[in-house]
């Protein structure tokens, strides 16, 4: 058997050369500040207190958030009954659904991003068809909007099919238990089929909450040049300025945020999911 | 009744929303004019000026190489790796998943500057070769991903009765476990193929040198509108189509042609 487990070695090589490293090197360099070389290494916290004491940058990673848990907001409030729909039809139908919600995800983002300017565009279709009707034109590109608009666009799906699968897996039976028990609909929805599907609603907030916090092409093509994420930010040091120390720093700084919002959201997961156990 | 009418409305609604972009997009690229709102005549003008812009051009060929490139090689290492893993003891193993999960926990673009940083440390020049090795890292997890399960559920003593029974290894790998664990590996090229195909984040980061592709493309030519865009955007909308209405019509095909054989 041991031929056998030799074949993992080359793969576990090649992931702590291209997986492992890779990250150590985003830990080293935020906490470095000697140029963009590895062999003058000083450890310093430089990079965090210029991030910090700049209030630029603090607004930045506060409106990130702020776009970001407003995207999540909107998935799960569209997502979730369109989930319980599709969840509740004939199983022809929703193979067909789930199709139809899965293929835009296989369409290049950015091809489906840039769409929404050429609708968006003052000049453009959207803008015209309000026109008719005596509105506008509505200037929607370059706003809060926009980028929230293409975020929930892209990132939709996934919080419809993690929602969907909790919902499809759960036992009819629990509902029709608790009817029998003298639950009216909304009572039966509330206590036996909303927290059953919460953990299909959790893994849909990570899918959805992280891509949209790092995403930095959807206010680019949305937002202009002025609309300015932590994402752009990190873009822009590594690209533009080349300080990788101060842009791996962001980027830390961005996964401790990440980390802390899924542990927040993961205790009220635990907390009523516990609550909903008793009915 | 009433209900009724609401959830179709509803599901009518979302369906516009995920759809709109797509079916404009398609529709466009083939306008006379440049206008967004207006469709004022049917013309190939936009995909004539693609043709003859060689950087579009590059990136298309640059794109469905490395896409193919990426999806074989990842497909081949990230299942030799996943049949390396079943037999291996549980703290490597453990180890390696969770090593194999940071690149899909990860933000992209947490995975392209790390990786910028690498190569550049190395002094590796950013171009085609970058740009396939990251391919490559990003697509082999998710290929361990869909193959690993697929393993867990096979007798484990199924090799041993292969060896016994005369096979050498390599013939009990590719003639016994392989074949069971196929719909596995297919799923994770499909789903290598469309990851490396439509990446843009990572690529981004790791490429120069010139070695563009679509996304990229498009994102540097959107600073102003051209339509060209959207002729671009329609051949990569055409051949992920395309792609899927294979993938999903075939398996359909070789079932009715084996329920043929059976009659």
């Amino acid at each position: 058997m041991k031929s056998f487990r030799s074949m993992a070695y080359p793969y576990i090589a090649w992931s702590m050369v291209l997986i492992v490293l890779p990250m150590l090197l985003i830990v080293i360099y935020a906490f470095t500040n000697e140029g963009n070389s590895v062999l003058n290494i000083r450890f310093t916290l430089e990079n965090f207190a210029r991030f910090f004491s700049d209030r630029v940058f603090f607004d930045v990673l506060k409106r990130s958030f702020f776009i970001a848990v407003m995207t999540t907001l909107i998935c799960i409030i569209l997502g979730y009954p369109l989930a319980y729909i599709i969840a509740r039809m004939k199983p022809k139908s929703q193979i067909i659904m789930v199709l139809t919600v899965t293929i835009p995800t296989w369409i290049n983002m950015l091809v489906r991003t840039y769409a929404w300017r050429g609708l968006l565009e003052k000049t453009g279709l959207i803008n015209s068809i309000l026109s008719l009707a005596g509105i506008g034109p509505i200037q929607f590109l370059e706003t809060s909007f926009a980028v929230i608009l293409g975020m929930v666009y892209n990132f939709l799906p996934f919080m419809v099919l993690q929602i969907y699968n909790s919902l499809s897996k759960m036992d009819r039976s629990y509902i029709e238990a608790a009817s029998d028990l003298g639950a009216d609909k909304v009572q039966a929805f509330l206590r036996v089929t909303l927290p059953l599907s919460l953990p299909g609603v959790i893994s849909g907030i990570t899918l959805v909450f992280l891509p949209a916090v790092s995403s930095f092409f959807i206010p680019k093509l949305l937002g202009g040049g002025k609309y300015v994420l932590i994402g752009n930010v990190i873009e822009n040091q590594f690209l533009t300025s080349g300080d990788w120390g101060f842009g791996s720093a962001i980027s830390l700084i961005m996964a401790i945020v990440i980390i802390i919002s899924m542990q927040i959201t993961k205790r009220l997961d635990r907390d009523t999911s516990s609550e909903g156990g008793k009915l | 009744m009433k209900k009724h009418i609401f959830t179709k409305i509803f599901i009518g609604l979302t369906v516009i929303f995920f759809y709109l972009p797509i079916v404009y997009t398609v529709i466009f690229s083939f306008n006379s004019s440049r206008s967004l709102s207006v469709f004022s005549g049917f013309s190939l003008q936009w995909y004539q000026k693609m043709f003859k812009n060689s950087d579009m051009m590059d990136s298309i060929f640059y794109t469905i190489v490395i896409a193919v490139l990426a999806t074989v090689i990842s497909t081949v290492a990230g299942t030799v790796t996943a049949i390396g893993l079943s037999k291996s003891n549980k703290i490597l193993k453990g180890v390696t998943e969770q090593i194999n999960g940071l690149p899909i926990m990860n933000p992209d673009i947490v995975t392209g500057i790390g990786l910028l940083m690498l190569f550049s440390s190395l002094a590796v020049s950013k171009g085609f070769m970058t740009l396939l090795l990251s391919h490559v890292m990003f697509c082999i997890p998710y290929v361990i991903l869909s193959v690993m399960p697929k393993l867990r559920s096979l007798d484990p003593n199924i090799l041993d009765a292969a060896m016994d029974l005369g096979c050498t290894p390599v013939q009990a790998l590719i003639r016994v476990i392989v074949p069971q664990i196929t719909s596995g590996i297919f799923a994770g090229a499909l789903i290598s193929f469309t990851m490396s195909f439509d990446d843009f984040v990572i690529s981004y980061f790791v490429t120069g040198n010139g070695v563009n592709n679509i996304s990229i493309m498009i994102y540097t030519m959107s600073k102003r509108i051209n339509p060209s865009i959207n002729a671009l955007s329609t051949v990569i909308i055409g051949i992920i189509t395309t792609v899927l209405l294979i993938l999903n019509i075939t398996p359909i095909i070789l079932e009715k042609r084996k329920e043929k054989r059976k009659k």
